[in-house]
């Protein structure tokens, strides 16, 4: 502004209906705006980046795995792998059965029936992630050889989490049981997972 | 930094070039007669020390990537392809690795001598700040460095790492899945990782300047922790501290010579020379040592925070764990409004220099619990228990302790200028 637009003290002349801080009011407005339409635009052409880092189509694709579980014992556990991730298959014994029902649920730490953990009439088999809900190490427990912790399911070795025979956490650090993954019974020997 | 007085140059070209560009103007005032204090022990060879080893990373680095394949199938053979048949690779794999762990060791001596002398205090905080950025750069770089030989220590790492970030509430599982770029840790993540771990240390370096910059508008701090009053405080940069800063760093290569060619794989894991699988997770995952205590304050918190004899918890073990780790960094951002005491110096501060060496004697025993599995004891005594108190004291140190000297500690009389310092332990040697 130059000192000859001002007459008098704030009054803006030659701006013809406008004083001077009606002006300063336009250019305030003038300037949010534009600045808001920058901060916006510079967000939306950001997305692209950010979302870019986000699983692919085609990572998203491999989202089903079918298992046949005809050959797999009383007492036995196998492990598949479903999105990269470990997954437990486990036929259960009646014991097993038996002891992830006697539990009291105020023992637990993350409340679940085991009944809420399996499908109905096919109680035998348990289907969870095999990753442990602490930092997601792998628990062992899947071989006979491998220790199943204190309570005859999964016991993790990197912070010490034991699981039941219903996967669901008993002791240590882990906050949650281990997740059921979506799956479904195509037929007696075959479970698609995902 | 575009200053107005020049220096004169007797040589023609430079004096041309100065004329257009003054680069010369500037390294002479900022490198050549630079006033710097006359009174530095060794322990200011470290910034120095640490500039060379970045630059000798990313020199290394950038020579193994034209080797290294980004890819879950090829990562882990291609690091033994580079150790075995690529010419002179073992010398530049070994020592990448090693100048990780070293280019820490110089770091946290920096940072040690920085807390001693109080060199984050007035007007050295963006100084300081800026260094603690700098150091969770390195922290990210390192880890994510680590990921790329694809080895079991490798995975394992990254998934715990990457998991800590599900604790998060509402959005955590979706910004892991985000940062895995999938559902596990697996070839989008290993890529990722690459890229940001080629990009990284060229933003350490720009913060590096900043930080360098920051320096030479204060100037240094010294061991006395006394501002230089004139000239008889100072000496010029150069010849004086170039060469100091030269034999010091001498002094250091020669150690880590000694692990790059006779000890390469000391301070790695054995796990790490096995291929990553994600059905097998080792026994006993365990980061690099120089993450060792933050891993330990992580592990620390085994217990949820809500009300008592209740369902209620507001901070589970989980987030409780990734809160104490990240806040143990958060403070040594605000450490300069933590620590107002007037004395910069510990020399001159005994009750802080206590305080001090338990702080140190604590992260050490927070580095040994971190190396060990989680349900060890030790002499009967739960490293859980110890490494709870541990990071009680880390926490207490700086929330307590440095408020509570604020008001309380008098101090020794401060000598009234480096000058005299100087003199006065002259004249005890004579």
């Amino acid at each position: 502004m130059t000192a000859g637009s001002k007459s008098q003290a704030g009054i803006v002349t030659g701006q013809v209906g406008h004083s001077a801080d009606d002006g300063a009011t336009r250019r305030d407005f003038l300037f949010l705006t534009a600045g808001s339409f920058g901060a916006v635009g510079a967000g939306i052409a950001a997305w692209p980046l950010v979302h870019s880092m986000n699983p692919a189509k085609d990572t998203l694709a491999l989202s089903t795995t079918e298992v046949d579980i005809s050959k797999i014992e009383k007492g036995q556990s196998i492990t598949v792998m479903w999105q990269g991730k470990p997954v437990f298959v486990r036929h259960r014994t009646e014991d097993e059965i038996d002891q992830a029902r006697k539990v009291d649920l105020s023992a637990l730490g993350d409340k679940q029936e085991d009944t809420a953990r399996v499908k109905k009439d096919r109680e035998a088999w348990l289907v969870v992630v095999g990753i442990c809900t602490h930092l997601g190490c792998v628990p062992v427990g899947q071989k006979p050889s491998e220790s199943r912790g204190d309570f005859g399911g999964w016991f993790c070795p990197c912070h010490g989490s034991h699981y039941d025979t219903s996967g669901r956490i008993r002791k240590g650090p882990a906050p949650k049981n281990l997740a059921v993954p979506p799956y479904e019974f195509l037929s007696d020997t075959l479970i698609k997972i995902g | 930094m575009g200053s107005s007085e020049r220096a004169t140059f007797n040589n023609k070209v430079v004096s041309w070039i100065d004329e257009r560009l003054p680069v010369f103007t500037l390294m002479q005032k900022e490198y050549g007669v630079f006033p710097t204090p006359r009174n530095f022990n060794y322990f200011w060879n470290f910034g120095a020390i640490a500039m060379f080893m970045l630059i000798a990373m990313i020199a290394t680095g950038i020579f193994l990537a034209m080797n290294y394949t980004a890819h879950v199938d090829m990562a882990f053979d291609s690091v033994e392809r580079i150790d075995r048949d690529v010419n002179w690779g073992w010398l530049l794999r070994d020592i990448h690795m090693n100048g990780a762990s070293f280019f820490f060791i110089a770091v946290y001596i920096h940072i040690f001598r920085g807390l001693y002398y109080g060199s984050y205090k007035k007007p050295r905080e963006i100084l300081w700040i800026l260094g603690v950025v700098i150091f969770l750069l390195m922290m990210a770089t390192a880890f994510m460095g680590y990921v790329l030989p694809w080895g079991q220590m490798s995975y394992w790492g990254a998934t715990v790492i990457t998991n800590l970030f599900s604790a998060i509430p509402l959005v955590g599982d979706g910004i892991v899945k985000w940062l895995w770029g999938g559902f596990a840790v697996d070839n989008p993540t290993l890529n990722r990782f690459f890229a940001l771990h080629y990009l990284l240390p060229f933003v350490i370096f720009a913060v590096v300047f900043l930080h360098v910059w920051a320096l030479h508008v204060s100037g240094s701090n010294n061991p006395t922790g006394i501002e230089p009053k004139g000239k008889q405080d100072t000496l010029p940069f150069h010849p004086y501290y170039t060469m100091k800063d030269t034999f010091g760093l001498l002094v250091y290569l020669v150690i880590f010579c000694a692990f790059v060619f006779y000890a390469p794989d000391y301070l790695g894991h054995p796990d790490n020379y096995r291929e990553a699988n994600a059905l097998v997770t080792p026994a006993h995952i365990v980061p690099e040592w120089y993450f060792l205590p933050f891993y330990a304050m992580l592990r620390a918190i085994t217990f949820d925070v809500g009300i008592p004899g209740t369902d209620i918890v507001f901070i589970s073990a989980k987030l409780g764990g990734v809160i104490a780790m990240f806040g143990s960094i958060a403070l040594l951002f605000v450490l300069p409004w933590l620590d107002t005491h007037p004395i910069r110096s510990a020399r001159y501060r005994p009750q802080f220099r206590l305080f001090l060496m338990i702080f140190l004697a604590a992260f050490v025993v927070l580095g040994y619990v971190g190396s060990q599995p989680a349900d060890a004891a030790l002499a009967g005594v739960p490293l859980q228990v110890i490494g709870l108190l541990g990071t009680a004291y880390y926490y207490a140190f700086f929330l307590v302790v440095l408020p509570w000297l604020n008001k309380t500690e008098k101090g020794k009389d401060v000598p009234k200028s480096i000058y005299d310092a100087v003199m006065a332990a002259e004249g005890k040697k004579k």
